[in-house]
C-alpha cells in the first residue's frame, strides 16, 4: 500500500477515456461501480467540453456481486451500441471490475456486435493514466490499421505524415496540433491523419498511408509509433518541438526523414530569440529554476530554461517512471539530482530545499509554489481549468516559444523593479507585509514563522542563534531572496562553527556565496 | 434499464405527494460515491483524519471532485492498494498497520482516525472493522480508530456522511440524565449551527448538542431522554442507530426556506412545550428578514420550471421550498434514494403534478430532460456543461451541498443559487 495525498496521474482507465473522448464515433463501455463517473467532470468541467465523454459505465452495486454483473455489462454494451451507433467500441474494466474478473472483452465478443470491439487490459493496480492512454491508442492502432494502404505521397508527390499523441485533457494539445500542422504544411509536408484527437476509427485504419509519423507526445504515442515502425516501416520523429532550438532540430529531423531541402521553405522563427537577447532580459541570467512535470515537458523545459533563457536549472524531475531514463540523462546534463517520484510531498520538500526563484511545474507545483511564496508557471499536465485558455497558446513550435517567454517571465519580479526593491527596502507599498504583487491575492505575505516551518530544518538552525541586529539586517533583504540568504548564512555559520550570527556573519556569508 | 412503478404507497397514505407513484430506474448513475462526503466532513471535524483504503481511482476522485488542493496535507489520504497486496505477497493487514503507523507519526494532532472502505477494499473483503479494532488497541487512548464504507457499490454521495456518522453512534457517551436534551444530526456549516444554537436558546429548548461536533472529544452524549432533529435528509442509518440507543426522532420537514425552518424549529419547540406566543416572538424577526430576502427573487423564479437529477437526497426538500415559497414548478424530482419515513413531512408538502424518480438511468433521464426543456436543471458536474451547450440553464447540485443553505438567514442565499444562472443568461450578450 502506498500512502497518497495527491496524485499526478489518474488510474489507467482515465487514460483510455482521454483517448476515447478525443476521438469521434468511438464508444467506451467501462465495467465500473457507481462513483467512477466522476471522471466525466475532468472533461466537461476542466476542459469545458460541451458533450459528455463517450463512455457508458455499467454501475454495478454490492448486491449484484456474484450474481449478474456480467449480465449488467452485456446489457450496457448492447444498449450503448444501439443508442450511440459508434464505428468501433473499446471495452474494459475499472479497478473494482478488474477484481471481479468478468472479462468484458469476452462478454462483448459474445454479443457479436457489427463493429470492431477492442478489449483493453489495463492493470489498475500496477499502471497509471499515461500508460493507459498509450496502451489504448496502441491497441486501437494495431487492431484497426490497414496494412496494405497505398502511400498518399505516391499520388501527390508530397511527403505525408501522421501526427500522433494529442488527446483530450492534454496540456495544450489542441493548440500544439494547430501550430505543428501549420509548420509541417509550410515545409511542404501533407498531413494524413491526426490521432487520437478528432480522429474516427476509420481514420485510424488509414494511418498506413503516411510516409512517417510525428510523435508529439511520447507518453501517449511512443508505443503505437514503435509498432507502426516495426510493422509498417514508418519512421517517426524523436524531437519534441518545444522551444526555439528544439523546433529547429525538429525541422531538421523532418527534412532528413523526407529529403526536403531546408532552404526550400521559409518559416517565421518568432520573437523569442530577440526578446531573450534584448537588454531588458539581462536580469533573467542565472535565475534559479526548478522543473517538474511529465518527462517530455520537463526535459524540454530544462533545455529552454538553460539554453534560451540562461536560467540555472537547480532541480529537474518527472512523475512518470516509464520515461525515467530520459529524465536521468537530462538531469546529468544540467548537473542536478534527477527527481523521479509521484510523491507530491517529496516534490514539495525538494523545491523548498532548492530555494528556486521560479518553479516550472504542473498544477500540483503551482500549489506548492503558492505555499512557499514562489513564482510559478505551469508547463505540464496534470491540468486545471486555467490550463485551457480561451486564446491560442501552444507550447510547441515558434509561436509556442513566444508563449513560453511570456508565461515564464510573467510571474517574475521584473528587471529594474528588482533593483529598486533592493535599494528601497522599506517602501510602504512593496515590502513583506504588503505581500508579493506577482502572486495571487495581494494580501499580507505568510508570516516568517510559517515559511520557516515549510523549510526543512537544518540541524544547524536549532543551535545557531541570530543576534537581533543581524535578524533586523536580514529583514532588509528583499523577501523573495531572504529565505536563501537565511539558509546560506546559517550553513556558513555552521561551517565556521559559530553559535551566534552577527551582521558581519551575514555579510561574510554573502561574500562567500556571492554570485 | 429497469423501470418499475411503485404503487405500494397508495393504500396506506392519506395526504400529499405520497399518493403518487415513484419512477424507479436502474442503469448508469451519474453521481459521486460516498467517499466524497470526506470533502466536507474533514473540515467539520478538525481533529479527525480519513484514510481511504482503496485504489488510485479513489485518490483521483477525491482530488478531482474536491478542488481542495489549497491544503498541502489535507486531513484525508488514500492507502492505495497495489498489485502485491492483491497477489498475497504482502499481507494487506500488515501493510495497513504500517501505513497507519506512518500516518499517525506524521500527524500527531489526529485524535480520531476513520478507515474508510472503498469499492476495491469491499470486493477483496478487507475487513476494516477488525483492522480498526486491532489498531485501536495499539493507539488507544490517544487515537480512536473507527471504520465505515464510502464505496460506490454501497453508498451514493451523501450516504457517505450517513455511514460516517453511523460509525460514531456506538461510540457516543451514554447520557443518563433525566432532563431531555436535543441533538441536531447532520453536518452543518459552523455559521448555521451558531444561528440555530441562538434560536433554540431563546426558545428555551435545550441543552442543544450538534452531531457531528467540531472536535472528536466534544461528541454529544446520548440516552433515553435524547430527542433528535435531522438537519439533513440523507441520514437513514444514523437515525436508525440513534433510535436503537434510545433517542427519539422528532419528525419534521428540513430547515430549508422560511417554511421548512419554521416547521423544523416548531417540531422541537412542541416537544419542549414552548408557548406558541414565545415561539412567534422569537422567530418573528428572522422570519420576516428571510421572507424579505426571498421577495426579491420571486419575480425571477416564479413560474419557472425545474428538473432535478438525483445527487444529494436534498432534492425533495429543495423542490418543496422552491415550489411553495417561490412559485417554481418542479417537473421531475430525482433522488438517488428515497427514505419515506424521514421524508414523510416533505412529501406531504410537495406538489402533486410532478414526476418523482428514484435511482437513475442517466441516458433515459436525459431524454426526459431534453423533452421537458426545463428553465433550470439541477445536475452533477459531469452533465452541466453538455446541457448548457444544448441551451439549458443548469445549477451544479454540489454547490447546494457545499454552501450554507439551511435556516432563516440563508433562505435568500439559497434562492440566489437558483436565480443566478437565469440572471446570467438574460445579461449575457455574447
Amino acid at each position: 500500500m502506498q500512502l497518497t495525498v495527491w496524485t499526478y496521474e489518474g488510474p489507467p482507465h482515465v487514460g483510455a477515456m482521454r483517448v476515447a473522448t478525443a476521438m469521434k464515433n468511438l464508444h467506451y463501455v467501462l465495467h465500473a461501480p457507481q462513483g467512477d463517473t466522476y471522471a466525466d467532470l475532468l472533461f466537461t468541467m476542466i476542459e469545458r467540453r460541451n458533450a459528455r465523454p463517450p463512455v457508458t459505465y455499467t454501475t454495478f452495486e454490492a448486491r449484484d456481486l456474484g450474481s449478474d454483473t456480467a449480465e449488467i455489462f452485456k446489457r450496457a454494451a448492447r444498449d450503448s451500441y444501439e443508442r450511440f451507433s459508434p464505428d468501433a467500441m473499446i471495452v474494459g474494466a475499472s479497478c473494482t471490475a478488474e477484481l471481479i474478473q468478468d472479462d468484458p472483452g469476452g462478454l462483448a465478443k459474445a454479443l457479436a456486435l457489427p463493429v470492431p470491439v477492442i478489449p483493453l487490459e489495463l492493470p489498475s493496480y500496477q499502471r497509471k493514466e499515461n500508460w493507459g492512454a498509450s496502451e489504448t491508442f496502441y491497441q486501437l492502432t494495431r487492431t484497426l490499421v490497414k496494412r496494405d494502404a497505398p502511400k498518399r505521397s505516391g499520388e501527390t508527390g508530397r511527403p505525408t505524415c501522421n501526427i500522433l499523441g494529442p488527446t483530450a485533457l492534454g496540456f495544450r494539445h489542441r493548440d500544439d496540433v494547430k501550430e505543428i500542422s501549420t509548420l509541417l504544411t509550410a515545409m511542404g509536408v501533407d498531413i494524413n491523419v491526426i490521432a487520437p484527437l478528432n480522429a474516427t476509427p476509420t481514420d485510424i485504419t488509414r494511418l498506413g498511408a503516411a510516409d512517417f509519423n510525428v510523435v508529439l507526445y511520447p507518453e501517449i504515442a511512443d508505443t503505437a509509433a514503435r509498432w507502426l515502425k516495426r510493422e509498417l516501416k514508418q519512421p517517426f520523429t524523436t524531437t519534441v518541438p518545444i522551444g526555439v532550438g528544439a523546433t529547429h532540430d525538429f525541422i531538421a529531423e523532418v527534412c532528413t526523414l523526407t529529403g526536403i531541402d531546408q532552404t526550400s521553405f521559409q518559416v517565421d522563427g518568432g520573437n523569442f530569440p530577440w526578446w531573450s537577447r534584448s537588454i531588458d532580459s539581462n536580469y533573467l541570467t542565472g535565475k534559479r529554476v526548478f522543473i517538474f512535470g511529465d518527462a517530455t515537458h520537463a526535459i524540454a523545459a530544462a533545455r529552454v530554461a538553460a539554453e534560451e533563457f540562461a536560467f540555472d536549472v537547480v532541480g529537474l524531475g518527472c512523475y512518470n517512471r516509464e520515461f525515467a531514463r530520459d529524465l536521468r540523462a537530462a538531469a546529468e546534463k544540467y548537473g542536478v539530482e534527477p527527481l523521479i517520484t509521484d510523491d507530491y510531498l517529496e516534490v514539495e520538500e525538494k523545491i523548498a530545499e532548492a530555494q528556486p526563484e521560479l518553479v516550472l511545474g504542473t498544477q500540483m507545483e503551482r500549489h506548492i509554489a503558492k505555499r512557499l511564496n514562489l513564482p510559478c508557471a505551469v508547463i505540464s499536465a496534470p491540468v486545471h481549468v486555467q490550463d485551457f485558455p480561451a486564446r491560442y497558446a501552444p507550447q510547441m513550435g515558434f509561436e509556442g516559444a513566444n508563449v513560453l517567454f511570456d508565461t515564464w517571465v510573467h510571474p517574475l519580479v521584473m528587471g529594474l523593479e528588482e533593483h529598486l526593491l533592493g535599494m528601497f527596502r522599506d517602501d510602504f507599498e512593496f515590502n513583506d507585509e504588503a505581500g508579493a504583487s506577482h502572486l495571487s491575492g495581494h494580501g499580507a505575505a505568510a508570516p516568517e514563522t510559517a515559511k520557516a516551518t515549510a523549510e526543512p530544518e537544518t540541524g544547524a538552525s536549532n543551535i545557531i542563534q541570530w543576534a537581533p541586529e543581524a535578524e533586523k539586517e536580514l529583514k532588509k533583504i528583499p523577501f523573495f531572496v531572504r529565505g536563501k540568504a537565511r539558509r546560506n548564512t546559517e550553513a556558513f555559520a555552521a561551517e565556521q562553527k559559530l553559535e551566534l550570527i552577527s551582521v558581519d556573519t551575514l555579510y561574510d556569508a554573502k561574500a562567500h556565496y556571492g554570485r | 434499464m429497469t423501470v418499475t412503478l411503485d404503487l405500494s404507497n397508495r393504500a396506506d397514505s392519506k395526504s400529499g405527494r405520497i399518493d403518487q407513484p415513484i419512477l424507479r430506474e436502474r442503469g448508469q448513475r451519474e453521481v459521486f460515491c460516498g467517499l466524497t462526503g470526506i470533502v466536507w466532513l474533514h473540515r467539520k471535524m478538525q481533529d479527525a483524519f480519513f484514510l481511504i483504503v482503496g485504489s488510485r481511482t479513489c485518490a483521483h476522485l477525491m482530488q478531482s471532485a474536491a478542488g481542495v488542493m489549497i491544503f498541502a496535507e489535507p486531513r484525508f489520504a488514500t492507502a492505495v492498494i497495489e498489485e502485491r497486496d492483491l497477489a498475497g505477497l504482502a499481507d494487506a493487514n500488515d501493510e495497513l498497520d504500517k501505513t497507519v503507523k506512518k500516518l499517525l507519526a506524521r500527524r500527531p494532532d489526529i485524535k480520531l482516525l476513520f478507515l474508510v472502505g472503498s469499492c476495491p477494499s469491499e470486493v477483496i473483503k478487507l475487513d476494516l472493522s477488525r483492522a480498526a479494532a486491532r489498531l485501536s488497541k495499539s493507539y488507544s487512548p490517544d487515537v480512536r480508530i473507527l471504520n465505515y464504507s464510502g464505496s460506490g457499490i454501497e453508498t451514493t454521495f451523501t450516504q457517505g456522511e450517513d455511514a460516517c456518522l453511523a460509525s460514531m453512534v456506538p461510540e457516543l457517551p451514554a447520557d443518563s440524565s433525566s432532563a431531555p436534551s436535543l441533538m441536531i444530526v447532520g453536518a452543518l456549516a459552523d455559521v448555521v449551527e451558531d444561528q440555530f444554537q441562538r434560536l433554540f436558546e431563546q426558545l428555551g429548548v435545550g441543552p442543544v448538542r450538534f452531531f457531528p461536533a467540531r472536535g472528536s472529544d466534544k461528541m454529544p452524549a446520548i440516552g433515553p431522554n435524547t430527542k433528535f432533529l435531522l438537519a439533513q435528509p440523507f441520514l437513514a442509518e444514523t437515525g436508525r442507530l440513534l433510535e436503537e440507543r434510545g433517542a427519539q426522532h422528532i419528525a419534521a420537514p428540513f430547515p430549508l426556506g422560511v417554511e421548512g425552518t419554521t416547521a423544523w424549529l416548531k417540531a422541537a419547540a412542541e416537544v419542549w412545550d414552548v408557548n406558541p406566543n414565545t415561539f412567534d416572538a422569537v422567530t418573528e424577526m428572522p422570519r420576516a428578514r428571510a421572507e424579505k430576502s426571498l421577495e426579491r427573487y420571486r419575480e425571477a423564479l416564479s413560474g419557472k420550471s425545474i428538473f432535478f437529477f438525483p445527487d444529494s437526497q436534498l432534492e425533495i426538500p429543495l423542490a418543496r421550498f422552491l415550489a411553495r415559497e417561490l412559485g417554481v414548478k418542479p417537473t421531475e424530482v430525482g433522488t438517488p434514494y428515497l427514505h419515506k419515513q424521514h421524508l414523510k413531512e416533505e412529501l406531504a408538502l410537495l406538489p402533486q403534478d410532478i414526476t418523482l424518480s428514484e435511482g437513475q438511468d442517466v441516458d433515459l433521464q436525459l431524454d426526459r430532460c431534453r423533452a421537458e426543456r426545463p428553465d433550470i436543471t439541477v445536475c452533477g458536474l459531469g452533465l452541466a456543461n453538455p446541457l448548457e451547450a444544448e441551451g439549458l440553464a443548469t445549477k451544479w447540485a454540489i454547490e447546494l451541498v457545499f454552501t450554507p443553505i439551511q435556516g432563516y438567514e440563508q433562505a435568500g442565499d439559497l434562492a440566489e443559487l437558483f436565480a443566478r444562472p437565469l440572471r446570467r443568461r438574460t445579461r449575457l450578450a455574447v
